[in-house]
């Protein structure tokens, strides 16, 4: 069935609106990660204000020096995909580069670190709901940072087809949002693990 | 964390390594009280978008209505624990999940008035789409009721795990949800498919749904409260009588089907043809063809003027509303006379 429709009065461009879309879901899709951080938070503090014995035999506290400056590190890196940003703003493609490099090194030390200490602890994940925890909110955060670099690493190579980077810029932005909320949460994912330690 | 449980030997929910069962359920609520959310809001959607077609007057209240959804996904995450009142919660939680869960009453009770208040004085048709949203209402008001009983702590420790609850969460999932998706069925059938439903059938499928779900449901109230357990295969003979009853209604709602599959079956082979909006309704999809063509409007989207739902105010939706109805009555006009 085929219908003659009378013309409207202005024909509009829908391109720009579905852009903001697309971050839009990413954003939702951050908000749901959220909830299942706070779920793993929440679930941490009800274990540890119940437990009898939170710290296995042994084990006397953990030691907060290397993560630490793991923090400062990973916290710094999300001043640098600020600064990579601004550049790719300012249209310095080779600066946005460098910061953006700059910013997978930074996230490729923090794994290096959470490496070497979870090779120097004396406990393991099955070593009461202390191990379980413990592993299971470092591990599953340290899956997210191994994720922000690929996705840098994806950007990054993205960056080199030319004219990529002539308006659609979500995939850079999305990685930018998804680097900020892993260094957010790991700020209080060491609140709770390595400052709140006596219970 | 269940599966760590089983497979890697953590103890996140055994006692015995200082873990918590309860914690299982906070998780388990905690993402499945807005899962069911998931279920009934599009319902009230539908609702919302019905009653105005076929009451003839704008939905009452349209920005109290819309605000009250979002009050509902809000509220809707903090009620969790009331699944598990009876499991080891400390006193203060479920006094501030039973005030949390009666507080959703609120909103929805924002909407059942405001699509009451679209009924009210106005043109009711009783289509089967209209007859499946008013029963629907009908049980969805019921469910309200003994949804705030079960929120109230010691109602809910007297009837926890007893078919009181089966019966209330069947009154929201079919008595509400699913007959509201039927009403949806029946009302954007001839969108999709481009011919009409019967409407004898389709009235004969309302009854025998509407009764059939509440003399399926109904019965399960006092069977709760007499203390039959759910999760039970067998019953004591002193519950006989409701189990009979609601069996009956089981069977009719079982039949209630037949009718159902057999007007889907026969209007899509050879009912009549629709029009390009046989409800008389208000909306973008009622100013295209059914079946609407792909890629919808094409190159001609047009330009929305109006607020929604605006029945019995005669304003056109859209600019050149006039020119366009006449395209598509000519349209449907030549298709007939060929």
């Amino acid at each position: 069935m085929t219908t003659t429709y009378p013309s409207p009065s202005a024909p509009e461009e829908h391109g720009g609106e579905h852009e903001k879309n697309n971050l839009t879901g990413f954003i939702i899709f951050l908000c749901s990660e959220s909830v299942i951080f706070l779920a793993f938070f929440s679930g941490y503090a009800l274990l540890k204000t119940s437990a009898l014995d939170w710290l296995p035999a042994g084990v006397e506290g953990l030691e907060w020096h290397m993560p630490l400056i793991n923090s400062v590190v990973l916290v710094s890196s999300s001043g640098t995909i600020y600064l990579a940003e601004r550049a790719k703003t300012r249209g310095s493609l080779w600066g946005f580069r460098g910061f953006w490099l700059l910013t997978m090194a930074l996230g490729s030390y923090f794994l290096y670190g959470q490496a070497v200490e979870w090779s120097g602890l004396e406990f393991g994940f099955t070593s009461g709901t202390f191990g379980g925890t413990f592993y299971l909110l470092t591990g599953f955060h340290g899956l997210h940072v191994a994720t922000g670099v690929g996705l840098m690493t994806l950007m990054l190579i993205k960056s080199f087809i030319p004219g990529n980077y002539n308006g659609g810029e979500q995939g850079v932005q999305a990685t930018s949002l998804f680097w900020h909320f892993v260094d957010v949460i790991w700020i209080i994912l060491f609140l709770l693990i390595y400052v709140w330690q006596r219970s | 964390m269940l599966l760590f449980d089983l497979l890697a030997g953590t103890t996140f929910y055994d006692p015995v390594g200082g873990g918590d069962p309860v914690l299982y359920q906070h998780f388990f609520w905690f993402y499945s009280h807005p899962a069911v959310y998931v279920i009934i809001l599009p319902v009230f959607g539908i609702f919302s978008e019905l009653f105005p077609v076929y009451a003839r007057k704008p939905l009452f209240g349209y920005v109290y209505v819309s605000l009250a959804s979002f009050i509902i996904v809000g509220l809707g995450l903090i009620v969790w624990v009331h699944h598990f009142f009876t499991s080891g919660v400390p006193q203060w939680m479920r006094n501030l999940f039973m005030v949390n869960t009666m507080l959703i009453s609120v909103p929805t009770g924002v909407k059942v008035f405001a699509w009451l208040g679209t009924l009210w004085r106005g043109k009711i048709r009783l289509t089967t789409p209209m007859l499946f949203c008013l029963g629907g209402l009908f049980n969805f008001v019921f469910a309200g009721i003994t949804g705030v009983m079960l929120a109230t702590v010691p109602v809910d420790i007297h009837v926890s795990n007893t078919y009181f609850v089966v019966g209330h969460f069947h009154y929201v999932i079919y008595g509400a949800a699913v007959m509201g998706i039927f009403a949806a069925i029946y009302h954007w059938f001839p969108k999709f498919i481009g011919r009409m439903p019967y409407e004898g059938l389709g009235k004969l499928h309302f009854l025998l749904t509407f009764v059939g779900a509440n003399l399926n449901f109904l019965p399960m109230h006092p069977l709760g409260l007499m203390g039959m357990p759910r999760r039970v295969s067998s019953y004591d003979p002193e519950f006989a009588f409701w189990n009979v009853l609601a069996s009956l209604g089981a069977f009719l709602l079982g039949v209630s089907i037949i009718p159902f599959l057999l007007n889907m079956i026969s209007a899509w082979v050879r009912g009549p043809k629709a029009t390009h909006n046989p409800w008389n309704a208000i909306g973008l999809e009622w100013l295209l063809p059914s079946p609407p063509a792909e890629d919808n409007f094409g190159e001609h989207v047009p330009v929305v003027i109006s607020r929604p739902y605006g029945y019995g105010l005669g304003k056109p939706l859209v600019e050149h509303q006039a020119e366009l109805e006449q395209a598509l009555r000519a349209a449907e006009l030549q298709e007939v006379s060929r």
